[in-house]
């Protein structure tokens, strides 16, 4: 099974000190003493920081004794406090997920990306970061498929270049070919390391293709004739991908094409679009946990909960008393009383004070 | 009835409540980094008293250990319930999206738990506040605070009950969820409580353990002296929260209105409301942070769910806005508002003909003639 499945043994004598902690938890104490010393919590110490491209960083980083390891391709949930307020952001390991005690993130600082960005010009050995379990279903198959084909593009990189690495730790013996797609060679993250694990295992294939140059394996976007350069096996092979909205877009045309696209497993790294057009009416707004959804009807999302026959908590209704407070697990919404939008995943709002604009997921 | 206090028109209740929303949205933008900090800074003291009130307590048998043990326990009681657990409650850091500040996670060192707090704080007392018959911290339904609440001879103890509940307060404010005079009057029944007595149970009993059974018998022979000391730090914090809480809503001046008078409030309304029902204590820094800035329980009234330690920052606005209507901001030291809130226990302890019929409209309450419905 995956690692994430194992239990580590509990703390001897764990329930008598929560006891005595009660009723805020031993953490609570012992995250003031050091950040890093906590016995529920998972949190990473970054350990070392450097940049293969210009604007990537890349993290290695020590988890606490809780991190129960990843499976090659699957994400991890990291959180940074950037001025007061708690961000977080999904980041998919690079390492094998053989390596013990570390792993490292590659982060691409998104031009207006706030963690991103602050990641990048921030980030220093000592710094702490929250961290989930890792979490995706974007992995290999146990029994690893004979052929293999990893594309990737830009800061997609990362999840397939962990599985390359899995891959090749494990001394796999079958076909692995490693297509990744970037502007120039300058902006290949890694470079270095991809070229010297290719070179050290003749069936893992490395071709890197640039759109922005004619010096690479390949030049211009992916196409029919890219993968067959690449692997005319294909059709044998699983083919993981992972990179921009136009390559996801251009493999999946070629896939379906062909008639493969049951042997094509994708994740997605940009979050959908959002229409920030506060004024409309539009879009859904669903009750994940009741498994409903209703058109949205431009009312407060209490009200809307409500005509749709569930009975949320509330009071005051009026924003004063948070008793109505849910998480949103996708969408943006406004605060009718200010106007802001609320446009990240997974974070609280006051359902009383908040109209949904676009499809909206709440955890009702 | 006349009263003292202008009442407004239309216009001046919708520009107060833009004024308002101006100060707290300015708030709102600057929150920050050094919010975070500052709670984080308090959160750190906290533990710091409590792990020393603790650990002295083990030296409990050398007198001026056990009475330094008591008061870093007091003082770490009061800062977790006060400064810390009643403001993160009120979703004052829901903002910085942290779990261990967030109003739905957070639990106090209280034996009342959380979720019937906030539903009878953050809900009833703070959105009806101060209207006789909704906002039932009028008295928690065991005092008479107000003379909208008819005179009966079981409020001759009106004085005992008061001393009662400052000395067992966390306990007070614990029952006061099951709201047990609904339940006499048969206005709620009993099975309506279940979950407010499951949570109640569930709370306390961890409470009574952790002060009462676990840490003294870790002291070993000092049991008695730790479970004396875990006790006496309970009782400050109790009769602590208890005088900074009545200074809040029952000095001299303060007004309460009728449910009526509120049907069909706008938010500039609702402000006035806020305002004119609370009553603020002056005093220094220190004092406001050991008080969880409840000193300032009319900012904290137009703003529950903005960090207090920006209450401090707002006041003279605040005041400066009341100028601007003519309305008052009232304010006095701690010894000064407690005065007048002891007069009131025992002056509302007697029938109102006994005391003879004030010239004017008793101070403190709302005549039901004054229109706010006109606005
Ligand atoms: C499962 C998963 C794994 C991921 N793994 C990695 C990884 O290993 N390395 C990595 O660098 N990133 C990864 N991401 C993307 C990462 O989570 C963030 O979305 C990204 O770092 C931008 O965050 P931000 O706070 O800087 O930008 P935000 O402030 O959230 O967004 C700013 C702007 O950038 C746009 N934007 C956000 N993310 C992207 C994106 N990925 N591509 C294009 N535009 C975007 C937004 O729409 C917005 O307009 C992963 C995402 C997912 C869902």
């Amino acid at each position: 099974m995956t690692a994430a499945k194992k239990r580590r043994p509990r703390f001897p004598g764990l329930r008598l000190l929560e006891a005595l902690a009660t009723p805020h938890g031993i953490d609570r104490y012992l995250e003031l003493v050091h950040p890093m010393l906590t016995i529920r919590g998972v949190r990473g110490e970054v350990t070392r920081v450097h940049r293969t491209t210009a604007d990537t960083v890349t993290l290695t980083i020590r988890p606490t004794r809780r991190w129960a390891g990843f499976t090659a391709g699957q994400y991890v949930r990291v959180s940074v406090d950037i001025d007061g307020v708690r961000r977080t952001r999904c980041y998919s390991p690079a390492t094998s997920q053989h390596t013990r005690g570390r792993f490292e993130l590659t982060i691409k600082a998104h031009e207006q990306g706030l963690v991103s960005r602050w990641l990048h010009r921030n980030a220093k050995p000592g710094l702490i970061l929250h961290l989930s379990q890792a979490e995706g279903e974007f992995t290999l198959p146990e029994r690893r498929p004979e052929k293999v084909l990893l594309i990737s593009g830009g800061s997609g990189i990362t999840p397939v270049l962990s599985m390359l690495r899995t891959l090749a730790d494990e001394g796999h013996t079958g076909e692995v070919v490693f297509l990744h797609y970037a502007y120039t060679e300058a902006d290949v993250p890694c470079r270095a390391d991809l070229l010297e694990l290719t070179g050290k295992h003749p069936n893992l294939r490395l071709l890197l293709a640039y759109t922005d140059a004619d010096d690479g394996d390949l030049s211009g976007f992916f196409d029919h004739t890219h993968l067959r350069k690449a692997a005319p096996w294909h059709a044998e092979a699983h083919t993981y991908l992972c990179g921009p909205p136009g390559l996801m877009a251009g493999v999946r045309e070629v896939f379906a094409d062909l008639g493969l696209l049951d042997r094509l497993h994708t994740e997605d790294f940009a979050p959908a679009p959002i229409t920030v057009d506060a004024a409309d009416a539009t879009g859904d707004v669903t009750f994940v946990r009741a498994g409903r959804a209703a058109p949205n009807s431009g009312q407060t999302l209490l009200e809307q909960a409500e005509a749709a026959g569930l009975t949320p908590d509330n009071g005051c209704r009026m924003g004063v008393c948070f008793t109505c407070t849910t998480v949103k697990t996708a969408g943006c919404t406004r605060d009718v009383r200010n106007g802001e939008l609320s446009t990240d995943p997974d974070v609280e709002i006051q359902l009383c004070v908040s109209v949904p604009v676009g499809d909206v997921a709440i955890d009702l | 009835m006349s009263r003292t206090t202008p009442t407004l028109t239309p216009e001046q209740y919708e520009e107060l409540g833009r004024d308002l929303d101006a100060l707290r949205q300015r708030v709102l933008d600057d929150l920050g980094e050094a919010d975070r900090k500052y709670i984080y800074d308090i959160v750190k003291v906290q533990r710091a008293l409590e792990v020393a009130g603790r650990g002295l307590l083990f030296a409990g048998f050398f007198p001026p250990a056990w009475i330094a043990g008591v008061t870093a326990l007091s003082l770490s009681k009061i800062l977790d319930n006060m400064e810390i657990g009643h403001n993160v409650m009120h979703g004052q850091y829901d903002w910085m999206r942290d779990p261990a500040m967030n109003s739905k996670m957070f639990e106090w060192d209280n034996v009342a738990p959380a979720e019937n707090w906030k539903h009878s704080h953050n809900y009833i007392h703070h959105t009806y506040t101060n209207i006789v018959g909704k906002d039932r911290d009028i008295g928690y339904g065991v005092l008479r605070m107000d003379e909208g609440q008819k005179w009966r001879p079981y409020y001759l103890g009106n004085p005992a009950y008061a001393f009662a509940l400052m000395l067992f307060f966390e306990w007070g404010v614990m029952l006061h969820d099951m709201e047990v005079d609904r339940l006499m009057s048969g206005e709620k029944k009993w099975s309506e409580t279940a979950g407010v007595r499951r949570r109640i149970w569930h709370k306390s009993v961890k409470q009574v353990i952790k002060d009462y059974v676990l840490f003294p018998a870790l002291t070993g022979p000092q049991f008695v002296s730790t479970l004396v000391g875990n006790a006496a730090a309970n009782l400050i914090r109790n009769v602590w929260a208890f005088n900074i809480i009545f200074c809040g809503h029952f000095p001299n001046g303060v007004e309460t209105f009728t449910e009526e008078e509120t049907k069909n409030e706008t938010r500039g309304q609702w402000y006035y409301r806020q305002m004119l029902g609370s009553a603020n204590i002056s005093g220094s820094p220190l004092f406001h942070i050991m008080s969880g800035n409840l000193s300032h329980q009319i900012e904290h009234h137009l703003f529950p769910d903005i960090p207090a330690r920006r209450y401090p920052e707002i006041a003279p606005e605040v005041r400066a806005i009341c100028a601007k209507y003519g309305l008052p901001y009232n304010t006095g030291g701690l010894t000064k508002q407690l005065r007048s809130v002891a007069k009131k226990i025992f002056k509302l302890a007697l029938p109102d003909n006994l005391r003879g019929k004030p010239a004017q409209p008793p101070a403190g309450t709302v005549g039901n003639g004054r229109a706010l419905r006109a606005a």
